[in-house]
């Protein structure tokens, strides 16, 4: 069987006025119908390998992979057309903030609809009679309310779940969030992250989580992958996470104050050149 | 012993929404305070309304045994206060070097000596003088958090409010943060107000701590009933569940 999506040796790099930088060097994996959790601290490349799968990379930017397969389609082979189509249709992104994600000129319902039609031949009617039980899905107590409300008038965590509404309407199969939950209350985290679970569950889509929170994402996904300066240093099942064998996944887990522990000062990470390399 | 800092039924209205709701609270000196609550919960209206930065329409605040009210606060607050804030890219002047940032709280306190103050400054939070004459874009999320800490402390504050000090950081450049605070209050033996959604940011650095939801004080507990689970609110019970992670069932 083909997995969902392949990923061999991508590369990412920008051209800046210091020379070359080089954001995702060499990352490799393969992705079934699972949930797979890529975790790193910032600029470690998380967000780029998510966006390089997506096709959001900035244009000046250099993308390059030995295989970055979809299915059996080549992304990096398409024409940006037939890419644009599978975009919001077979691969959706949640982002990490609704305040700056979602258009703020435009209802929330609306700016379902727009993914819906942009991908299906949908009567008005039909459309909105899908979004609202898509709202309702994501557990929005009254979606008619909700379809009619701007961005603004909303909170974070409605927002997101709006977010998530629009990304999952069209029945992807493969999810990218992208810290879907950082920018949330802990208490509105959790309820935020239920829904994701069961939606994804449900539709049995594939699933890639990105976050810097290691112990989020093990209690989420399957596995997890730790990004560092733009490679990979470890891949862990989540059950396995107090197995971990790279110093910088171990320190990682470590430099959390927990309730209960006491320990002054806080261990640090030490970074050493040769991760890097 | 008077409380470094005292608050009476603090009221903070905006228009007909009350951010602070009779708010009152004591903080011992020496001793590390938390507050605790999610976005709107008016942990940083609290030490707004402390700082100046938002008016308090009804209630007391005392300070190191000096009353103050509305918005006014007088020099002597500030050499007393001192706050850092949440994002270290929003709270630099962007067109200030690090000299010059340091150099403003000296010289509105008029503090002689200077130039070494400044060198000592960057010492204690880890930054050498190479740092000195950079711009604050020049610098990573942490290394601006240091400077802000530096700002804070080079007019030997007694209390530090600190809102979110680290909750734009990553986990280890956190721990390196909290960690410099650590080491600086024991020795200024400084009396510290932290703000934070994070419970356990806040266990490990606070003795007590103060739950607030909608502009109220749910709690106030001291740390080791976190541990224990020793709590009276079921707020505060659903806080410590949530910051335990995701389950599912």
């Amino acid at each position: 069987m083909t997995p969902l999506l392949t990923v061999e040796d991508l590369r990412v790099s920008f051209p800046t006025r210091t020379g070359t930088v080089d954001a995702v060097r060499g990352v490799s994996f393969s992705l079934g119908r699972e949930r797979l959790g890529i975790v790193g601290e910032s600029g470690s490349g998380k967000s780029q390998t998510g966006r390089a799968i997506m096709g959001l990379t900035p244009n000046q930017a250099d993308v390059r992979a030995k295989k970055l397969l979809f299915g059996d389609m080549d992304l990096l082979a398409m024409p940006p057309k037939e890419r644009r189509l599978l975009r919001g249709k077979r691969l959706a992104m949640i982002l990490q903030d609704p305040k700056y994600s979602l258009n703020p000129v435009m209802t929330i319902g609306l700016q379902i609809v727009e993914t819906l039609k942009t991908h299906e031949r949908i009567s008005s009617k039909d459309a909105r009679a899908r979004v609202l039980q898509m709202l309702e899905a994501v557990q929005i107590n009254d979606p008619e309310r909700v379809f009619d409300l701007y961005p603004h008038e909303v909170s974070g965590g409605m927002g997101q779940r709006a977010m998530i509404a629009m990304m999952l309407v069209c029945g992807p199969d493969l999810l990218i969030a992208d810290e879907p939950t950082s920018a949330l209350d802990v208490t509105v985290q959790l309820e935020v992250l239920a829904i994701l679970d069961k939606l994804v569950a449900e539709r049995g889509m594939g699933l890639i989580f990105v976050s810097h929170d290691l112990r989020l994402v093990s209690t989420f996904c399957d596995r997890v992958l730790v990004m560092y300066a733009g490679r990979v240093v470890e891949e862990l099942s989540s059950a396995n996470l107090d197995q971990a064998q790279h110093p910088y996944t171990q320190g990682l887990l470590n430099c959390l104050p927990h309730i209960g522990s006491h320990r002054h000062p806080l261990p640090v990470l030490e970074r050493q050149k040769e991760w890097a390399e | 012993m008077t409380a470094a800092l005292s608050i009476r039924d603090m009221l903070v209205m905006y228009e007909d929404f009350a951010a602070l709701n009779r708010v009152s609270l004591d903080v011992n000196f020496g001793e590390s305070f938390g507050i605790v609550g999610e976005s709107g919960s008016g942990k940083s209206t609290l030490l707004r309304a402390i700082t100046g930065l938002a008016s308090f329409q009804s209630g007391s605040l005392t300070v190191n045994g000096r009353s103050y009210s509305g918005r006014k606060r007088d020099k002597e607050f500030y050499r007393t206060v001192q706050m850092v804030f949440q994002d270290p890219y929003g709270s630099l002047h962007p067109r200030q070097t690090v000299d010059r940032l340091l150099l403003e709280p000296l010289t509105i306190h008029g503090f002689d000596n200077v130039d070494a103050r400044i060198a000592r400054a960057l010492d204690e939070v880890g930054l050498g003088s190479g740092f000195r004459f950079r711009y604050s874009h020049q610098l990573s999320g942490g290394q601006r958090q240091r400077i802000a800490i530096a700002r804070a402390l080079i007019v030997e504050p007694k209390i530090l409010l600190l809102d979110e000090p680290t909750s734009a950081l990553d986990a280890s450049i956190q721990a390196e943060i909290l960690n410099l605070l650590e080491q600086a209050r024991r020795d200024r033996n400084l009396t510290f107000v932290m703000v934070s959604h994070d419970l356990g940011v806040i266990s490990h650095m606070c003795e007590r701590l103060t739950v607030m939801k909608s502009g109220e004080v749910v709690e106030t507990v001291p740390v080791e009933a976190l541990e224990k689970r020793q709590l009276a609110a079921d707020y505060t019970r659903q806080l410590m569940v949530a910051s335990e992670g995701f389950r599912r069932d």
